[in-house]
């Protein structure tokens, strides 16, 4: 059940799109949710399609891995096409009942459906592909011009990393105590809400105190080494541009200029 | 009245490019009774097999049967067996988790749907069982040293009165001290209840002196399944999977090849003394 959650989980492999800077994938994911958001006829989305489908194609990660990760949102595609469907006013196509399907609801619906699915492929691609030690360093480097306005860049990049450091740990962790508490004979699986909800004490204290443990072990560990974040921190390996990151750039920049002459002016 | 394995594999994440196999064509009879060490390096799979015994991972395939009835047969009493097959995982204590030493040790008691007075009567037995003081009881369990919270924990398992008592690893990260005081406790519970003891360990010294069958696994499958002088016999193919024989067994061994005539089958200090000074009498 917990080995389920692939999103934010990185797929171990050599491939052009693992060796891409962060900075190229990061800012890549953004123009392709801007360009699902711009185009809105069939031509577009066969053209996001096929962008989508090349960049996993090339990123080596199999495809039934980037779909499992999908399993976790079904709910939400789920609601998000059934309003959709049921609630857009329009041309009628199907009645029963209270319930009316309408040609813009079913367009609405698809499109929706659509929409969703491959912005998460999408943003499943750039996790998979990069390192969260990766992807936090690209980030920091982003987002830099912003600490004209004294925003800590640093500081949350590295909370960041942290955080994406112990979703595994803590996932291990909550598997290991759940045994533990079963071996006692607890039950969280049976029982009202409420229930429920008051079997999961035995769950969550050990989870917190460990997890609490862990957080200051690391904290001590880094004061140990002298850590000091921010101004005049250098880096071991620091992010510097290759052709093929230019490369990419301008096949991404391609890629948005025709979804918005063929998805959106065109037709 | 047993715990038979029969043709066990396990692997994790199957169907995954990680796919790891942990257990390949485990076979095993447990009779009761009996006191076990089951030994192995670190990732042979030790704390995978004996998460089996108890239901918590279901073999991929091959089949456990606890006294005569299929484990993993749809509407087997899962709860039942849990009480009756104890396991005390790896650093038992990070599993405390209430707001005092005697109400956690119900906990397992309470989930079998006991009456108040059996539940606290237990609890009361079970610490008294590991050796904890009254003066404890009402403390935070978060307020005892890494050894006395280790005893509550097994305390917690042992209150649902099981009668096989797995733990795994029960020494890991204690001093030497700690680990003997442990060691001693579990072996003087299992003369006083006579119940089935399966000690899981990386370290042959920890458990030779107590057990009185070993059985030694190496990546994932059972390779000696014997008593311990009969699987010390083979410390040069045990050497090999990263484990040695107690090093009493070494220096009988050196005795024996320069002419002494010992038991090599030796596994504690005591027994060689004895050994050593027959053999120099004649
Ligand atoms: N939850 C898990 N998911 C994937 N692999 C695991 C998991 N737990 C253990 N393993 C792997 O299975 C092997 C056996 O592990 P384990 O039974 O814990 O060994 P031991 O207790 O003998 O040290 C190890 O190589 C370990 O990496
Ligand atoms: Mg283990």
């Amino acid at each position: 059940m917990l080995k389920d959650i692939t999103l934010g989980q990185y797929y171990q492999t050599d491939s052009v799109i693992h060796r891409l800077d962060p900075r190229v994938k990061l800012v890549s994911t953004v123009v392709f949710i801007i360009s699902l958001f711009i185009v809105d006829n069939f031509i577009g989305y066969l053209i996001a399609a096929a962008f989508l489908f090349a960049v996993i194609k090339l990123s080596k990660v199999p495809f039934s891995f980037m779909v499992r990760g999908m399993k976790s949102i079904l709910i939400l595609l789920l609601f998000a096409v059934v309003f959709n469907l049921f609630l857009t006013p329009g041309e009628v196509l199907v009645s029963f009942w209270k319930l009316k399907i309408t040609k813009e609801g079913l367009r609405l619906a698809v499109m929706m459906a659509v929409r969703l699915m491959f912005l998460i492929i999408g943003s499943s691609v750039m996790t998979l592909t990069t390192t969260p030690n990766h992807l936090t360093d690209g980030l920091e480097k982003l987002l830099n011009p912003l600490k004209v306005f004294k925003v800590p860049v640093h500081e949350i990049a590295m909370m960041m990393s942290i955080a994406l450091r112990f979703i595994p740990i803590l996932l291990e962790e909550t598997d290991k105590i759940m045994k533990a508490q079963i071996a006692r004979g607890a039950d969280f699986e049976s029982g009202n809400l409420f229930k429920k909800a008051k079997s999961l004490v035995p769950l969550l204290v050990p989870l917190f105190i460990s997890a609490f443990r862990r957080a200051n072990d690391l904290a001590t560990a880094m004061e140990a080494r002298c850590y000091r974040g921010g101004e005049h921190r250098t880096k071991m390996k620091p992010l510097v541009y290759a052709k093929r990151d230019f490369m990419a750039y301008a096949f991404v920049f391609g890629y948005l200029v025709l979804c918005i002459v063929f998805g959106k002016i065109l037709f | 009245m047993s715990i038979i394995l029969d043709h066990v594999n396990y692997i994790y994440e199957e169907d995954t490019t990680m796919a790891y196999p942990a257990l390949t064509d485990v076979n095993l009879v447990i009779p009761d009774g009996q006191f076990i060490g089951l030994i192995g390096h670190t990732g042979s799979g030790k704390s995978t097999l004996v998460q089996h015994l108890n239901g918590l991972l279901k073999p991929t395939s091959g089949a456990i049967y606890y006294n005569g009835a299929d484990i993993n047969d749809e509407g087997y009493d899962k709860k039942l067996l849990r009480s009756k097959v104890g396991l005390v995982f790896q650093y038992p204590e990070h599993q405390l988790f209430e707001v005092d030493v005697f109400s956690d040790v119900c906990f397992g008691p309470k989930n079998l749907g006991l009456d108040k007075k059996e539940i606290q009567l237990r609890a009361y037995a079970a610490l008294k069982q590991v050796g904890i003081a009254d003066e404890y009881f009402y403390q935070s369990p978060f307020d005892l040293s890494g050894g006395q919270k280790r005893r509550v924990a097994i305390a917690g398992v042992l209150a649902m009165k099981p009668e096989v008592l797995i733990l795994d690893e029960p020494t890991a990260g204690l001093d030497p001290k700690g680990r003997d005081e442990i060691l001693d406790q579990i072996a003087k519970l299992r003369e006083e209840t006579g119940m089935t003891v399966i000690l899981v360990s990386h370290s042959m010294e920890d458990v030779a002196k107590y057990v009185d069958r070993l059985i030694v696994m190496n990546k994932s499958r059972v390779v000696f399944d014997d008593t311990p002088a009969a699987v010390f016999a083979h410390y040069e193919e045990l050497e090999q999977i990263g484990l040695a024989a107690p090093q009493i067994t070494y220096i009988m061994q050196a005795l024996r090849e320069k002419g002494l005539s010992v038991d090599t089958g030796i596994t504690t200090v005591t027994e060689a003394k004895e050994a050593i000074l027959k053999a120099l009498r004649g």
